[in-house]
C-alpha cells in the first residue's frame, strides 16, 4: 500500500469502486417509466431515465451504447438490471456489461407491458440489492483508481485557484500511479497548442489535434458564433473575457502532467497516466462520458456555482469565489478562497482536496449526492432517423 | 497584508482583483510565480474577479496572462483601470 489509500470496494474483474449502486437502466426513452416503476419499489436501486435510444444511427448509435454499456460497467455500479422495450437492444447493453463478471438481468417491455415488467424487474433488483450489501470496503491503493476533472460556471477565481489545486492533485495522482481523466474539447480553444505540446508522442498529438480541428470545422459548418456562447454570460459576469483566457485558466487542471493518451467520447483508457477524452464542455455531459469511460470519482471545480452531480460517481465540488463560498456553501465540499487572501498555498490546498477525495472514495457523500444531483446526460452527435 | 489583486506571470501585463476595488484606492498585488509585490493606484471600479492593468495599454496592443496573450485592446487604457470586454478582445474571431 502506497502513500494515499481509501476503504473501497472490490469488483469480480478485479476494479475498485467507491460506490455500491444497483443501477435500473432503461434502454430508452419509453422504458423510463419501467425503471423508475422499479426504483420506487425497491430500496437502495438507482434508475438512470434518459430522453434517447430510439432510431438512433452510425456514429451516434455507437456512442450511445458506449455511454450504456460503459455506464453499467462503471465500478460504482455493482450490479445491473436493464430494462428496454424490445430485446434486441436491451440484450445488447445488458451483455455489454456482463463482460465486466457482475450480474445483469435484462427485461423487455413488448408482449408483456410496464406492470408485468415492473413486477419481475423488481423481483430481481431486490436479490441484486440484497446480494450487493454484502459487499465489504478493503483497503485500496489510489494508483488503482480512476479519477476525472472538469470545471464548470468558470471565472477567473477558477484559473487563479481552484483549477490550479486540482492541477497539483493530479500531478500527485500522475506519480502514484492514478488514471486520469480530462476533456472539454470546446473549451481548449485558444489553448489547443499547450494542449499539443503536453501529448507524449507525435501520433497523439496529431490525433488530439484532428479531433480539435474536426470540432473547429463542425462549428465553422454550423456557422455558430461561439462568441455568443464562449465565454458563456456566467464566466463573463465573474470577469473572464475571451475564450483564450478561459483556456488558460482550464488547462491548470492537469498541472504540469504529461498526457499518456487520446479517448473517444465515452472509451476506457487502456493504461495509467493521464488521458484526455473528446467532451462536450457541457457539465453533465461531460462528467456522464468520463463516468462511462470508468472514472469512479469527479473533482469539479467552480467560480460562478455550477452545482452539477452524477448519479454513478460523486462529484467533489470546490471554489475559491469567496461569494460563491459563502452565497452556495451547500453545494462546495472543498472551499478554496483562502488561496486567494494568500493564507492558503495551493500545495496546502492539493493536500485538502486529496483528504476530501479519499474520504469520498471511501464513501462520504459529496454535497451533490445529499442534495440528489443526479444529472446523467447522454451526448446526442445528430439528430434520430 | 492580503492582497488586492493577483497575476499568474511576471510578464502579466493584468492583474485579477480578489476584493472588491474601488477607485482612488492604492492597490497592493502579488505575482503567484514568484511572490513579487506590486502597488498600483486603482482608476476605477473593478469587481472581484474581474481584471485591472497593470501598465498603459495602447489600442491593439497584446493582452498577456498566465504569460501568453489571452487577446488584443480594442481601445487604449491607463494602468490601473477596468480590463474587460469593453476594451478586450479575443484574437479568435
Amino acid at each position: 500500500m502506497g502513500k494515499y489509500s481509501f476503504l473501497g470496494y472490490r469488483r469480480e474483474n478485479g476494479s475498485v469502486a467507491a460506490r455500491n449502486h444497483v443501477a435500473i437502466i432503461p434502454v430508452d426513452d419509453i422504458s423510463n417509466a419501467a425503471a423508475e416503476g422499479v426504483a420506487s419499489l425497491i430500496r437502495g436501486t438507482l434508475p438512470l431515465s434518459h430522453p434517447y435510444g430510439r432510431l438512433q444511427f452510425g456514429e451516434d448509435l455507437e456512442l450511445f451504447f458506449r455511454t450504456m454499456i460503459g455506464t453499467g460497467s462503471n465500478p460504482n455500479v455493482a450490479s445491473a438490471v436493464v430494462i428496454g422495450i424490445e430485446p434486441k437492444w436491451t440484450d445488447k447493453i445488458a451483455e455489454g456489461i456482463a463482460k465486466t463478471g457482475k450480474p445483469v438481468e435484462a427485461f423487455f417491455i413488448e408482449r408483456s407491458g410496464d406492470l408485468k415488467t415492473i413486477e419481475k424487474a423488481s423481483r430481481a433488483a431486490k436479490g441484486l440489492v440484497q446480494k450487493a450489501s454484502e459487499a465489504k470496503r478493503e483497503q485500496i491503493d489510489i494508483s488503482e483508481t480512476t479519477i476525472s476533472t472538469k470545471c464548470g460556471e468558470s471565472d477567473t477565481t477558477s484559473g487563479l485557484a481552484s483549477n490550479p489545486t486540482v492541477g497539483k492533485v493530479f500531478e500527485r495522482l500522475v506519480a502514484e500511479g492514478s488514471t486520469l481523466l480530462f476533456g472539454e474539447t470546446s473549451e481548449l480553444t485558444g489553448g489547443e497548442q499547450f494542449v499539443a505540446e503536453r501529448m507524449k508522442t507525435p501520433e497523439l498529438k496529431e490525433k488530439f489535434m484532428k479531433i480539435f480541428n474536426d470540432y473547429a470545422e463542425f462549428i465553422e459548418a454550423q456557422e455558430a458564433d461561439l462568441l455568443g456562447s464562449q465565454p458563456t454570460q456566467g464566466n463573463i459576469a465573474g470577469g473572464l473575457t475571451t475564450i483564450e483566457e478561459k483556456a488558460m485558466g482550464n488547462i491548470q487542471k492537469i498541472g504540469k502532467a504529461m498526457v499518456d493518451g487520446v479517448l473517444d467520447p465515452a472509451e476506457s483508457p487502456t493504461g495509467k497516466g493521464l488521458w484526455y477524452m473528446d467532451t462536450s464542455s457541457a457539465a453533465a455531459e461531460c462528467v456522464t462520458l468520463f463516468a462511462a469511460g470508468g472514472a469512479i470519482a469527479h473533482l469539479f471545480t467552480t467560480g460562478q456555482g455550477n452545482i452539477v452531480g452524477n448519479p454513478v460517481i460523486p462529484v467533489i465540488k470546490m471554489s475559491a469565489n469567496p461569494v460563491t463560498v459563502s452565497t452556495m456553501s451547500e453545494h462546495i465540499d472543498v472551499p478554496l478562497e483562502k488561496i486567494l487572501t494568500l493564507e492558503q498555498t495551493l500545495d496546502e490546498a492539493g493536500d485538502e482536496v486529496m483528504e476530501m477525495l479519499l474520504k469520498t472514495l471511501s464513501g462520504r457523500l459529496t454535497a451533490a449526492e445529499v442534495l440528489r444531483h443526479r444529472e446523467f446526460v447522454l451526448t446526442k452527435l445528430y439528430r434520430s432517423a | 497584508m492580503k492582497p488586492h489583486f493577483l497575476f499568474h506571470n511576471a510578464n502579466d501585463s493584468v492583474g485579477v482583483a480578489v476584493v472588491d476595488i474601488k477607485a482612488g484606492e492604492k492597490l497592493t498585488g502579488a505575482c503567484l510565480e514568484n511572490g513579487r509585490k506590486v502597488n498600483i493606484d486603482a482608476l476605477e471600479n473593478v469587481p472581484l474577479g474581474h481584471k485591472v492593468a497593470l501598465k498603459d495599454l495602447k489600442d491593439g496592443e497584446q493582452v498577456v496572462k498566465y504569460g501568453i496573450s489571452i487577446g488584443h485592446m480594442v481601445q487604449s487604457t491607463a494602468k490601473g483601470k477596468h480590463i474587460h470586454v469593453h476594451n478586450l478582445k479575443t484574437n479568435r474571431w
